[in-house]
């Protein structure tokens, strides 16, 4: 029996099913994230977790308690929102104490508690501040600390980074990672942002339109997409049209040139080739890898990242490679050949709906 | 949430009961003009009367004086402080509270001792009362002018309109006035709604405006009061209603009025 | 088209601002202020300290504290403030039900539309309407003894009262309540609501520890918003009652129009004192109204 089971969960309003037929194991101490794109439902199965909202079907199971129909203040479930929701009539201490006097611990629990909450997060010396008084970024840590202060069963996030800038985003998401880890607290983490959902997360749950897409760990999601949405939704990709030479070898034409597939292709003759741009290289390959001739079109300086746009055929592809200082290129305009390995190739059906490099960034929406 | 909803349609229909009672009462009390029968008896005789006529008459001119006049003073400063001087934002502000810190009664007693002798001998002029309601509608004005400015970004459309070339006559009448049509009416049709029914300062200068005379009526008849009480509703509801449906996409609403 | 530069085309061009005589536009509202605002207030609040032949004296001040203006000052406080707390607390419990009560938007900017114009429903036809309804002959009046056999006037109630004013007043208190309350009550944030449930707290206990303490300052300056203006107001209770209920503002157009007791400087110091409550009034209001804005924002 997992630590929280949710079995088939319905949400509807209306004829709308906003999240349908949702089931997930999480294990206790696991940290698993909800990634998809607004709409998808992820931020509402988080809110019937938590209880403010009601599940039409299916049930929610904490440590095998059905919690469905059990009121909100009730669950044991601690949540983090992405606008803070500090009390602004309280400090960060009176913030951190709130749950605790409710759930009527001891004074002297409750002061060493209070203690241990604000080291936990390094806000020593900023207890006694107002909300108004402070970052977003401090914010959502005495916003972390007051949810974990009353030691909830499970700690709920909902996007709690969306509203910080690029940098403080990085740093609190690794404090946040470390702090779960040391309490061992099971946590889902609602985010729209990839990078933030690979990073931190246990296992992902990718979701489009209210149903689960794939459920694996983050090398899993990213290097075996379980489905197009999948491979479109995280990362990026260059997709080529490719036509089926022989299904059963997994040979196809590419722009008029020979790709091998990593084994048998079904779904012919027209059919979609998908290729993560780190995957190509200008080095030659092994003598089995694939290899297609182009000319290199442009060198785009993505910071660590140098983005080369090479045109095969009528398409352009896109190679990405770390960048060096002493990087040597060769120059634009030139004839250049692209490797890489039959495992890079992702075959889908043709009219399976990809967004990839070139029309629009196929990162998450 | 059920609890709370059910609480919800509670308060608000008592709200409905205790605005919507009066309403209907008073309609029904002034269709009682002939006896024994309900009809609109009441409403011709009120208007038929010549004072109606009259004292409505000299409060239109009234109100769209000050509305020129309120206008005409205020656009230009306001433009000025957003443009050229935005320190001074918070003082004129503050003058927009003062209609509130200085209640009408009191207001025309100042002016009534200040401007009763020489040399500024204003008391019997028609300026004066004029000036007086301009005062009224100040914080109207100016909070449907400024709101009216700040949704166009007064600044940018300026500065765009120099940059090709545009003099300040073109800039104002081409550019920003045009801009600001619905605030100018908002802070037309309120004004226009205070000077009609305005009473306090009327009386006290002794002026034949509509506000005196429904007192007047009030005093001698018994139905035609309760029939000027709903035509002015509806001439007041008419052009509120229209400018807070049509305002309502820019910030700022009316708040109170002359009582 | 050739391209000009900008100084070179003549006089017409409006030049970007220039820093000479920044307060040149202010000059024609500085000057009107001053000329129907500031010197009027300045000259009542000199008159006040004046006896008839113009010397300087406080007798004016201490008429003020006169048994008989005493106790109008004190109908006219209880007055608003009856108006205002009740004003306050059932504009506060309409503005509550359209906005945190979970109705229809439809209702809600319709009730804020209807706010808007009743608020500016005073003065004479607010009377009228409240004689024809609950005068002695008005329409409810008449209902309630012909269907219901209740008779209003025999039980005590009285239109041309206290109360009867109390209750004409409370048709243009009550939507302003709902005007500048509604905007306190939006920006109470629902995650403040849910963030106590997932702490554990009761709806009781959400609203003791903070969804009261946050909006007692909004509710407290609005309430004091609602006082000065019941205050202040002159031509509901004169068309109402006719000069009979002794309040303030009567007192004073009594004063200007020459009644029994003409006593000019004893007319300026009641203006004075009305504007001293008036101004304390806003200043509290202003005071509480930071404290709210740094919360709800």
């Amino acid at each position: 029996m997992a630590f929280l089971e949710l079995n088939g969960v319905v949400k509807r309003f209306g004829k709308n099913a906003v999240v349908d037929g949702f089931s997930l194991d999480v294990e206790e101490g696991e940290f698993v994230s909800f990634l998809g794109g607004s709409g998808c439902g992820k931020t509402t199965t988080l809110r019937m977790i938590a209880g403010f909202e009601t599940p039409t079907e299916g049930s929610i199971r904490i440590n095998g308690d059905e919690i469905a129909n059990v009121p909100p203040n009730k669950r044991g479930v601690g949540m983090v929102f992405q606008n803070y929701a500090l009390f602004p009539n309280m400090t960060v201490r009176k913030n951190i104490e709130f749950g605790l006097k409710v759930a009527k611990w001891r004074p002297v629990e409750i002061a060493k508690r209070i203690e241990e909450m604000l080291s936990l997060i390094h806000m020593e010396e900023l207890g006694d501040r107002y909300p108004h008084q402070m970052s977003g970024g401090q914010q959502q840590r005495a916003s972390l600390a007051r949810a974990l202060a009353v030691r909830p069963k499970v700690l709920l996030l909902d996007e709690p980074l969306s509203a910080l800038d690029a940098k403080i985003r990085a740093m609190l998401r690794t404090e946040i990672r470390v702090i779960q880890k040391q309490t061992g607290i099971t946590t889902i983490y609602v985010t729209h942002d990839q990078e933030e959902a690979l990073s931190l997360s246990d296992r992902i749950v990718v979701m489009q339109s209210g149903k689960i897409e794939q459920v694996g760990t983050p090398f899993e999601i990213y290097n075996r997409p379980a489905t197009p949405f999948v491979a479109s939704f995280i990362g990026n990709l260059n997709i080529l049209e490719a036509t089926v030479v022989d299904a059963g070898l997994g040979l196809l034409s590419v722009e008029g040139q020979k790709v091998f597939a990593a084994g048998p292709v079904t779904g012919g003759p027209s059919v979609k080739l998908s290729l993560r741009p780190e995957m190509l290289s200008l080095e030659p390959g092994a003598p089995e890898a694939n290899a297609l001739a182009g000319t290199l079109d442009s060198v785009v300086f993505l910071g660590s990242i140098v983005r080369l746009g090479i045109g095969v055929g009528t398409r352009e592809i896109f190679l990405d490679r770390f960048n060096a200082p002493h990087l040597a290129l060769p120059a634009v305009g030139s004839r250049v050949s692209v490797a890489f390995p039959r495992q890079a190739c992702l075959v889908t059906a043709s009219d399976a709906p990809l967004v990839g490099l070139g029309a629009v960034h196929a990162k998450a929406v | 949430m059920r609890a709370r909803r059910g609480w919800a349609w509670l308060w608000l229909f008592f709200g409905f009961l205790y605005f919507f009672i009066p309403l209907l009462g008073t309609f029904i009390f002034s269709l009682h003009g002939k006896r024994g029968v309900l009809s609109f008896a009441a409403y011709h005789r009120v208007f038929s009367d010549p004072q109606f006529l009259e004292t409505f008459g000299f409060s239109l001119q009234m109100a769209v004086l000050t509305i020129i006049v309120g206008l005409c003073l205020i656009i230009p400063t306001v433009i000025w402080i957003h443009l050229r001087a935005p320190w001074a934002k918070p003082v004129v502000e503050t003058f927009s509270l003062l209609p509130f810190v200085i209640p009408p009664i009191v207001l025309v007693f100042g002016l009534i001792r200040m401007y009763s002798s020489p040399p500024f001998q204003l008391v019997s002029s028609r300026l004066l009362l004029v000036a007086g309601y301009v005062v009224l509608s100040f914080p109207y004005i100016y909070r449907s002018v400024d709101a009216g400015l700040r949704a166009i970004d007064l600044r940018g459309l300026t500065e765009a309109a120099q940059s090709l070339g545009a003099s300040w006559g073109t800039i104002m009448f081409k550019v920003v006035l045009p801009n600001m049509r619905v605030s100018l009416l908002s802070a037309a049709f309120l004004t226009f709604s205070i000077v009609i029914g305005e009473l306090t300062l009327a009386v006290m200068l002794a002026w034949p405006a509509f506000g005196p005379y429904m007192a007047l009526v009030g005093r001698d008849l018994a139905y035609e009061p309760a029939a000027l009480a709903i035509l002015s509703f509806l001439l007041t509801w008419g052009l509120i209603g229209l400018i807070q449906f049509a305002s309502r996409r820019m910030a700022g609403s009316a708040l109170g009025g002359t009582h | 088209m050739t391209s000009i530069p900008a100084g070179q085309r003549g006089a017409r061009i409006a030049r970007p601002s220039s820093s000479k005589r920044p307060w040149l536009g202010i000059v024609p509202f500085a000057l009107f202020a001053l000329a129907f605002m500031i010197l009027p207030a300045g000259s009542l609040l000199v008159g006040s300290f004046q006896d008839a032949e113009g010397a300087f004296t406080l007798g004016n001040i201490a008429h003020l504290f006169r048994p008989d203006i005493l106790k109008c000052y004190l109908v006219t406080i209880e007055v608003s403030a009856v108006t205002a707390v009740a004003g306050g607390l059932f504009g506060l419990l309409l503005a509550f039900s359209v906005t945190l009560g979970g109705l229809p938007k439809g209702i809600r900017s319709g009730l804020l539309t209807f706010s808007g114009v009743a608020s500016n429903f005073a003065g004479v036809p607010l009377a009228f309407a409240f004689i024809a309804t609950m005068g002695r002959v008005g329409m409810v009046t008449v209902v309630l003894k012909t269907v219901f056999g209740i008779n209003l006037y025999e039980h005590g109630f009285n239109l041309y009262s206290f109360w009867g004013l109390c209750l004409t007043y409370l048709y243009f208190q009550l939507p302003l309540m709902v005007l500048i309350i509604t905007p306190a009550l939006d920006g109470m944030k629902k995650e403040w609501r849910e963030a106590s449930e997932s702490l554990g707290a009761s709806k009781t206990q959400y609203w003791l520890h903070i969804g009261l303490p946050i909006l007692a300052p909004p509710l407290l300056s609005c309430m004091i918003l609602l006082f000065g203006n019941a205050f202040g107001a002159y031509a509901t209770a004169y068309a109402l009652t006719g000069g009979m209920l002794q309040l303030v503002p009567i007192l004073i157009g009594a004063q200007i129009q020459g009644d029994v007791l003409h006593d000019p400087n004893l007319g300026y110091a009641l203006a004075f004192g009305m504007v001293v409550v008036m101004t304390t009034c806003i200043l509290a209001y202003t005071a509480l109204q930071k404290r709210a804005s740094r919360w709800l924002r």
